[in-house]
């Protein structure tokens, strides 16, 4: 008994020894182990455990305002009220949203997307019900949150544009950003961001849009906000202040709407400050924001009068007679003509075998360079253009700035066309002939100008030959006021002020003498008389019976094939200041259909200006008159 | 006879001796571990004592009566319960499969509404007190007789079965390696745990088609973690994260970021010393670790104290299996082991595991009190 005793307590020991050592090895493995994770890479797992922890969220910053030149805000943010709804904390996502219909207006397409979204998404991700609710609606529902679980009132931001079509074009519009459009800048993914699509709004995205702030959030391993940690506010989009005169742009854009098809555009000769655009019709850049259906995108594309297009930078249109400016410009200064330079107009003039018509059948006589652009006879421009060459011709029109973008601050702009030998043969592959010269010298033909470009013309030839180039953009956006010393003239084109003196008495006796081609459309207010030149453009060859038939007026026929009417004009005469170019879509002739038109808005710029009261005195060139809103 | 009524003395101890026979100083060390995971509920539940550690705090409070209490019951009467303890135990294990209560895929718990009666629990007491009673029965000088070994197997094999087939891989090893140290100690030869290990081997391909998907493929993510960083190799990851990141001095009480931004997995219960070290750092994991150390060193001391082989075998089996549940919850949480579902002794949440560890320490103390006891073969005193 004893010496098993003995026995069983050192075999005992022995065995608890070796156990006790084992746990002892054991002991120090956790121990290493615990100071490998712990010290050794502590330093690793703190960084992971971080990003564990730590989630970026994007705060979008406020887009800049849009102002015209007075600040009147033409783009703003306004407040998006919408209700969301958590599943986690409605109980019965259902029966909430048939309640939340008793109180405002939900559809059954609706409830379908929410209840579809409600299994998709984790359960305590809101899920928007409706966006853009009204106050009143807001009002009901957050009275009514106690009744119904989980529905919660947000407040958001989203783009309106107070005055809807009247900026459309120029302003542009907003909407989400497609795949293309993604140019690293994280905003551009969250769910609900809007950038510019068009306009100044697209143009000058980057500074409107400015940048995200951020929030650190702490998260849990599922993703549930825990409560922010920092939170860096962003750099919010600046605003922008444009050229434009709303209440001009208001004037114009009414004006132009009594017309089915037509863009106008009205700036400063000076400083190439747009003061007004419009085309019409036009469309509600607030739909786009909004979301548009495909139905409405349909409507919107597919229309003839093409409403999405600003026919102002983007309508390219014979030039018709307005183009004479240019062709007698370029004969004054190659020396293929001067003032006195006279030419008979019996009505046609002949070049080979062709016959080229004057618009006055019975012809105009002998008409000097003054004659010739006050009754705007053709056969006198088919003479000048035959003398100057197609070559001079374009050379001159590419310095009053046609055939080529005039770089307004602006999406969409298009070229033109001034036709050159060169380019017939690369792109027709034909040899110039001499009839085309002539059918250009009255802008017809292969010319191509937009509204905007022909304002660019007729102001650089009313400020003296300066380039004048066209903005929407106020170049010191900052405040109201501009300061005249800061700006540097625009360059010279080197075209003879006698040359300029010429065309622009001729563009006076156009309006203002009688037997004028618009006499009928002059203004009569002394000290604001504008000048001015129509344009006619044939959207269609005149075929002989038609020629023979002689009078038929614009109204029988078909709206499709009547002329274009353009009218180019400034104001005042004495002291130009103001360009107005004016484009009405098969309105019939520019002096019957577009000059009043430009008259009208003309009288409201000069109606306008503060100085307007004292029209005799003379404005000197180079300086912007600081407007104060009135 | 001078010998036997200095026993005589020893044997018959009155209640208020055995009282203060207590090693309270264990007492005070076991209730110093509690402590800690006290406070490691409290912060696992975000500063609050619902849902968990008030709960603890109440079973542990119950189980340091129970502790007492088995404290003071003779040693002998103990061993007389040895069988009876494990079949109640294996019964209720045979139980659980029919009127068990499902969690996670597996079920482990009865409910006896008072209580969630985990039954393998139970039998981590009932098997060491089994084994303890048959090897003190044929005691060393038969140990090597082959065929005696024949009972004990089947009282590690019966068990192990029950609770694999729950499934509860983690449970079924820790009864396999808690058995095999009892035979151990026992003095069973080595060579036999050589065959055993050769056997065990040859035998794992046979086992592997026998596990459950998600058994297999907690070992094949411990063998190569990067195959599926966030889903079975995510709690072993983020695990390792939360310890890591607590670095030497820890985040700070209640402040541990990992857990409770949810994390880290079953904070409560199987990765609670992941939370204590994140919050505590190395400092803290270093404490916990030499307070276990201590409690160890206590079930040694006493295992050798005893006079009587039970008492060794029980004071030393129920040393081993602490330890052996300390190391593999430990091992698990820091990535050195697969992820079993191990809780951390005295720690992590859970009812009939803090009672079933109290009332051991208790029997460790019972055979502390009753050191000198002599103890016959069959159980009864030589002297009795």
């Amino acid at each position: 008994m004893r010496q098993l005793d003995q026995i069983q307590t050192k075999q005992f020991g022995r065995r608890t020894a070796i156990l006790v050592g084992g746990k002892l090895a054991l002991f120090a493995a956790l121990v290493g182990r615990m100071y490998y994770l712990q010290v050794v890479e502590s330093e690793k797992y703190q960084t992971l455990a971080e990003d564990n922890r730590i989630n970026l969220r994007l705060l979008p910053p406020p887009r800049g305002r849009i102002l015209d030149r007075f600040g009147v805000p033409l783009a703003v943010n306004r407040q998006n009220y919408h209700v969301v709804v958590v599943r986690e904390e409605a109980v019965d996502i259902s029966a909430t949203l048939d309640l939340l219909g008793q109180i405002i207006s939900l559809s059954d397409e609706d409830k379908r997307r929410i209840l579809r979204e409600s299994e998709r998404k984790r359960a305590f991700v809101p899920i928007t019900v409706r966006e853009n609710l009204t106050w009143e609606e807001f009002s009901r529902v957050e009275v009514n949150t106690p009744d119904l679980p989980g529905v919660r009132t947000e407040v958001g931001q989203s783009r309106y544009y107070p005055y809807g079509e009247a900026l459309a074009h120029s302003v542009g519009y907003v909407a989400a950003a497609s795949d293309k459009e993604l140019d690293g800048d994280p905003l551009l993914e969250l769910p609900d961001f809007r950038i510019g699509k068009a306009g100044i709004e697209k143009v000058y995205d980057s500074e409107l849009r400015g940048s995200a702030g951020t929030s650190q959030i702490e998260v849990n391993a599922r993703g549930r906000v825990i409560r922010e940690l920092a939170r860096d506010e962003g750099v919010p989009g600046k605003d922008v202040t444009l050229t434009i005169d709303f209440e001009l742009q208001k004037f114009l854009i009414d004006r132009i709407s009594q017309e089915r098809s037509a863009a106008a555009v009205l700036m400063d000769s000076h400083t190439g400050d747009v003061l007004a655009m419009g085309s019409t019709p036009g469309f509600d850049p607030n739909e786009f924001n909004e979301g548009l259906s495909a139905a409405r995108w349909k409507d919107l594309t597919s229309d003839v009068l093409s409403p999405l297009t600003n026919k102002a930078t983007s309508g390219q249109f014979a030039p018709g007679s307005t183009f004479k400016v240019a062709v007698a410009l370029a004969a004054l200064e190659s020396g293929a003509a001067d003032p006195s330079t006279r030419v008979s107009c019996q009505g046609v003039i002949q070049l080979g075998d062709a016959t080229f018509h004057c618009w006055k059948h019975e012809g105009h006589g002998v008409l000097d360079m003054h004659g010739g652009i006050k009754n705007s006879c053709d056969v006198y421009f088919y003479e000048m253009a035959r003398r100057t060459g197609i070559d001079k011709i374009a050379e001159m029109a590419s310095r009053l700035g046609l055939g080529s973008l005039t770089g307004i601050d602006l999406t969409g702009e298009r070229p033109g066309l001034i036709p050159t030998r060169e380019w017939k043969k690369a792109t027709i592959g034909q040899s110039w002939t001499q009839g085309e010269t002539l059918i250009t010298g009255i802008g017809q033909g292969f010319v191509l100008a937009t509204p905007l470009q022909l304002a660019v013309m007729l102001s650089r030839v009313t400020s003296g030959g300066r380039a004048i180039v066209p903005r929407v953009r106020r170049s010191a956006d900052a405040g109201v006021v501009q300061v005249a010393a800061s700006q540097s003239e625009p360059r010279s084109l080197g075209i003879s002020p006698g040359s300029l003196q010429v065309v622009l008495s001729g563009l006076n006796a156009v309006v203002n003498e009688q037997g004028g081609t618009a006499y009928r459309a002059r203004i009569t207010q002394a000290g604001w008389e504008m000048g001015g030149k129509s344009g006619s453009a044939q959207v269609r060859r005149i075929t002989l019976a038609e020629r023979e038939h002689k009078k038929i007026r614009p109204e029988d026929k078909p709206w499709r094939e009547r002329d274009n009417a353009l009218f180019i004009a400034f104001a005042p005469v004495q002291a130009p200041r103001y360009v107005c170019s004016v484009l009405v879509e098969h309105g019939g002739g520019g002096s019957v259909a577009a000059a009043p038109i430009a008259r009208d808005v003309l009288i409201e710029a000069q109606r306008r200006d503060p100085l307007g009261a004292q029209p005799d005195q003379p404005v000197v060139r180079g300086t912007d008159n600081p407007k104060v809103p009135s | 006879m001078a010998i036997a009524s200095s026993l005589h003395r020893e044997v018959r101890l009155s209640l208020g001796e055995k009282f203060r026979q207590i090693s309270w100083s264990l007492l005070l060390f076991v209730a110093a571990v509690a402590a800690i995971g006290f406070a490691m509920l409290y912060s696992a539940a975000n500063g609050n004592f619902d849902p968990w550690a008030s709960r603890q705090m109440v079973r542990f409070g119950i189980g340091i009566f129970l502790m007492i209490g088995a404290a003071l019951v003779d040693i002998r009467y103990w061993m007389r319960l040895a069988y009876p303890f494990y079949f109640v135990a294996l019964a209720l294990l045979g139980a659980v499969d029919v009127i068990g209560a499902d969690a996670m895929g597996a079920q482990r718990w009865i409910d006896l509404k008072v209580i969630q009666l985990q039954p393998s629990e139970l039998m981590k007491v009932g098997l060491i007190l089994a084994l303890a009673r048959y090897f003190h029965g044929i005691g060393t000088d038969r140990i090597h007789r082959i065929w005696l070994l024949f009972v004990p197997l089947v009282l590690v094999v019966a068990p192990v079965l029950l609770v694999l087939k729950q499934p509860d891989l983690g449970t079924a090893a820790m009864l396999l390696a808690s058995g095999g140290a009892m035979f151990f100690l026992a003095g069973v030869r080595l060579w036999k745990f050589a065959l055993v290990v050769v056997g065990g081997v040859g035998a794992v391909p046979l086992v592997w088609h026998f596990l459950r998907p998600y058994q297999r493929a907690r070992i094949e993510i411990f063998l190569d973690p990067e195959l599926d960083p966030l889903g079975k190799g995510y709690h072993s990851l983020q695990s390792k994260i939360a310890l890591g990141s607590g670095g030497m001095f820890g985040k700070g009480w209640l402040l541990g970021t990992q857990s409770h931004l949810n994390f880290l997995p079953e904070k409560q219960t199987d990765f609670i010393f992941t939370m204590l070290a994140e919050e505590f750092g190395l400092v803290g994991g270093l404490i916990l670790l030499t307070l276990y150390m201590l409690l160890l060193v206590y079930g040694v001391a006493i295992a050798l104290r005893s006079r009587n082989q039970f008492g060794r075998l029980l004071a030393m089996g129920i040393s081993v299996t602490f330890f052996l549940y300390v190391f593999v919850n430990i091992a698990m949480v820091m990535g050195l082991i697969p992820v079993v579902g191990v809780p951390l002794p005295l720690i992590s949440y859970g009812g009939t595991a803090m009672l079933s560890i109290l009332f051991a320490f208790g029997l460790i103390m019972s055979v502390y009190v009753h050191r000198d006891v002599r103890i016959g073969r069959t159980g009864i005193s030589p002297l009795a």
